[in-house]
């Protein structure tokens, strides 16, 4: 039973500008929440303060309602999967799994079928013997969360595993931890740069950017309803057009600085009278299977088109419509507004 | 097109060749200045060799003296005593050094500066300095040691003591030099292993002794050669403060001694080739098993 909260938290390294101000944050129990967000927005930072590998500048992290300040990182029941795994090249498979729980001394016999029960979950009992850099990536990635699972945490601190693997061997392992999550049933968190990794494993996504929350809503509705242009330009691919509404042939919402609509919204047919309207050129058309992507330009704006019908090819000079029902507004500020 | 066509494969023997005509300056220059000084000290342990007289086959006359001779089981005690002592030392007060200056703090940074000077002065202004706190009438040692009611000890004369005085001074003239480096091995060594470990509830000696350690032995192991090989040549500080009296004549100051003093220069030679093979095996120790014993990623 762990939800983790932070409250006002700060952070700065040293003397530098804060990474993280003010940021509050309430991970729901057993939830799998992502933090999400681009390179250098603090997402490691916010989970090694959680881990208690960092320490805050300010604030207050709570775990269900105890507070962790003064809690070290061995002490706060969580386990944590490093980005570059950090198993000891100095110790076995098996030496590395159960590090952790001779150290607490727990007796042999458990530590035997736990380690037994870890390993043939994950599948890595053949190589229990060996160094880890004798290992695949891959391998190295199951021993990882091996480690960290052998210790029955309340809280699982997931830093980028799989940016180390090909692209294949992610969507196995995605598929994986999905499972994995339903079935020890505790707190996962877990930090990406990835969104299509976030979409699809998370229950609850945190987009940061720049050490502040954008949005933290469930997958479907961060897609749905971006609640800002970051937001709405960060997820998806290709992500969510954003123009001014300068353009609109039609009358948007007072104080509407942008109007943003999903790739796959697009018509290059008119259904309503009071479709959205907007001419371009086609730039490009990518074929990639199923779905074709359209690249048009609006004078310096982009605008992308997903089609799901390979004989969708269009050509020069285009009118492309959008159904009013998938616009979104934006104000000036780049938050959200309604009709 | 044209351009990579016409860059013709090279004859597979060129190819082979190719490297080693790239290196064949500096092999010269090693042929000349290593090899042949080597080469000649193994001829000339097979010679009666002085100063006046011709040189004159002698076969293993020179190595058989060398063994016959009384000395040379002292000698050979000498030798490796002295190694012993100072290969221990430095290694153990190395490692324990750069643990307490690991931490890149400014002070820390100046005191290992301090630590490294001994290694670029002079030996023989170190040695004057230590000979100096050894003497035993007007030594510091000798004057600490007095605070404490013991007597005095004849650091530089008494045969029991002298090596160790010797050996001493080596000692701290390596010192800052192996902490650095072993310091930097501990820098290399990534931080989340220990982030890991700290998650994995291991105490601060475990995590030494499980990773740390393992993980610097490949540069521990490699200072342990170079201090091996440093303390069998070492000359000067035995030169400076005993000249091979009182019981500190190792294998090289013997050969000193005969090439310059006695000017014996095929037995000198002699005794040089069992230093240079005692050097060889242990190098050739260290790279078959313990550089492979110990070698990570
Ligand atoms: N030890 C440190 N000292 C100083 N600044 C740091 C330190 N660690 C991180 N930072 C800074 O904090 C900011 C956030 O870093 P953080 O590692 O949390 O980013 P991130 O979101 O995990 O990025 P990435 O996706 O690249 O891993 C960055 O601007 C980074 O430069
Ligand atoms: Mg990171």
């Amino acid at each position: 039973m762990s939800s983790i909260i932070l409250q006002n938290i700060d952070k700065a390294y040293g003397k530098n500008a804060p990474v993280i101000e003010n940021l509050n944050l309430e991970i729901k129990d057993k939830s799998f929440t992502v933090l999400l967000g681009p390179s250098g927005c603090g997402k490691s930072t916010i989970l090694r303060m959680i881990a208690g590998l960092e320490a805050q500048t300010s604030g207050t992290i709570l775990f269900d309602d105890e507070d962790m300040t003064n809690v070290p990182p061995e002490n706060r029941d969580i386990a944590f999967v490093f980005q570059n795994y950090a198993l000891y090249p100095t110790m076995t498979v098996r030496g590395n799994i159960e590090f952790g729980l001779k150290n607490r001394k727990i007796p042999k016999a458990e530590i035997a079928a736990r380690v037994e029960e870890v390993c043939s979950l994950l599948d890595i009992s053949e190589y229990l013997n060996r160094k880890p850099q004798n290992l695949s990536g891959g391998q190295r990635q199951r021993v990882a969360l091996a480690r960290a699972m052998v210790k029955k945490p309340d809280i699982f601190l997931m830093d980028e595993p799989l940016s180390n693997l090909d692209a294949k061997l992610r969507n196995q392992i995605r598929t994986d931890l999905i499972a994995l999550h339903k079935r020890l049933n505790t707190t996962f968190v877990y930090v990406t740069h990835d969104q299509v990794e976030a979409m699809s494993m998370a229950t609850d996504i945190v987009l940061l950017n720049k050490g502040k929350v954008m949005q933290m809503s469930s997958p479907a509705e961060m897609y749905k309803q971006p609640r800002n242009v970051f937001s709405a330009k960060f997820i998806g691919t290709p992500a969510m057009n954003v123009i001014s509404s300068g353009k609109s042939n039609i009358s948007v919402p007072q104080g509407c600085a942008y109007v943003g609509f999903r790739p796959e919204n697009v018509m290059l047919e008119k259904k309503n009278n009071d479709d959205f309207c907007i001419s371009c050129d086609v730039a490009s058309t990518e074929m990639l299977g199923a779905e074709t992507v359209i690249k048009a330009l609006s004078g310096d704006e982009i605008i992308f088109m997903r089609a799901f019908t390979s004989a969708c090819r269009p050509e020069g000079r285009q009118n492309f419509y959008v159904e009013r029902a998938n616009l979104c507004y934006f104000n000036e500020q780049e938050e959200r507004i309604y009709e | 097109m044209n351009k990579t066509a016409r860059l013709k494969p090279l004859q597979p023997g060129m190819r082979k060749a190719k490297p080693y005509l790239f290196i064949l300056p500096s092999m010269l220059f090693f042929a000349v200045f290593a090899i042949y000084p080597l080469i000649y000290i193994i001829v000339l342990s097979f010679f009666d060799r002085s100063i006046i007289g011709d040189m004159t086959f002698v076969g293993f006359e020179n190595f058989i003296k060398l063994f016959n001779n009384p000395e040379f089981g002292p000698i050979m005690k000498n030798t490796v005593v002295y190694m012993v002592i100072v290969v221990l030392l430095t290694t153990v007060f190395s490692m324990l050094v750069a643990l307490l200056l690991q931490r890149p703090t400014r002070l820390n940074k100046i005191v290992q500066q301090i630590a490294f000077s001994p290694y670029v002065i002079s030996t023989v202004s170190v040695v004057f300095v230590w000979m100096w706190m050894m003497d035993a009438d007007y030594g510091l040692f000798n004057y600490i040691i007095g605070w404490f009611g013991l007597g005095e000890v004849n650091w530089l004369t008494d045969p029991n003591v002298t090596i160790f005085s010797i050996a001493i001074v080596s000692v701290w003239k390596s010192l800052g030099y192996n902490a650095i480096i072993i310091i930097a091995a501990l820098n290399a060594i990534p931080k989340h292993y220990y982030e890991a470990a700290k998650l994995d509830n291991s105490s601060s000696v475990k995590t030494y002794f499980r990773i740390t350690l393992p993980m610097i032995s490949p540069t521990v192991f490699f200072l342990v050669l170079i201090n091996i090989i440093g303390a069998l040549k070492n000359f000067e500080t035995i030169k400076l403060m005993t000249a091979g009296k009182f019981d500190t004549t190792t294998l090289v100051y013997f050969v000193y001694q005969n090439a310059r003093e006695y000017f014996d220069f095929g037995y000198a030679s002699s005794a040089g080739v069992i230093l240079m093979v005692f050097i060889a095996i242990i190098t050739l120790l260290y790279f078959k098993v313990l550089a492979k014993k110990v070698y990570y990623r």
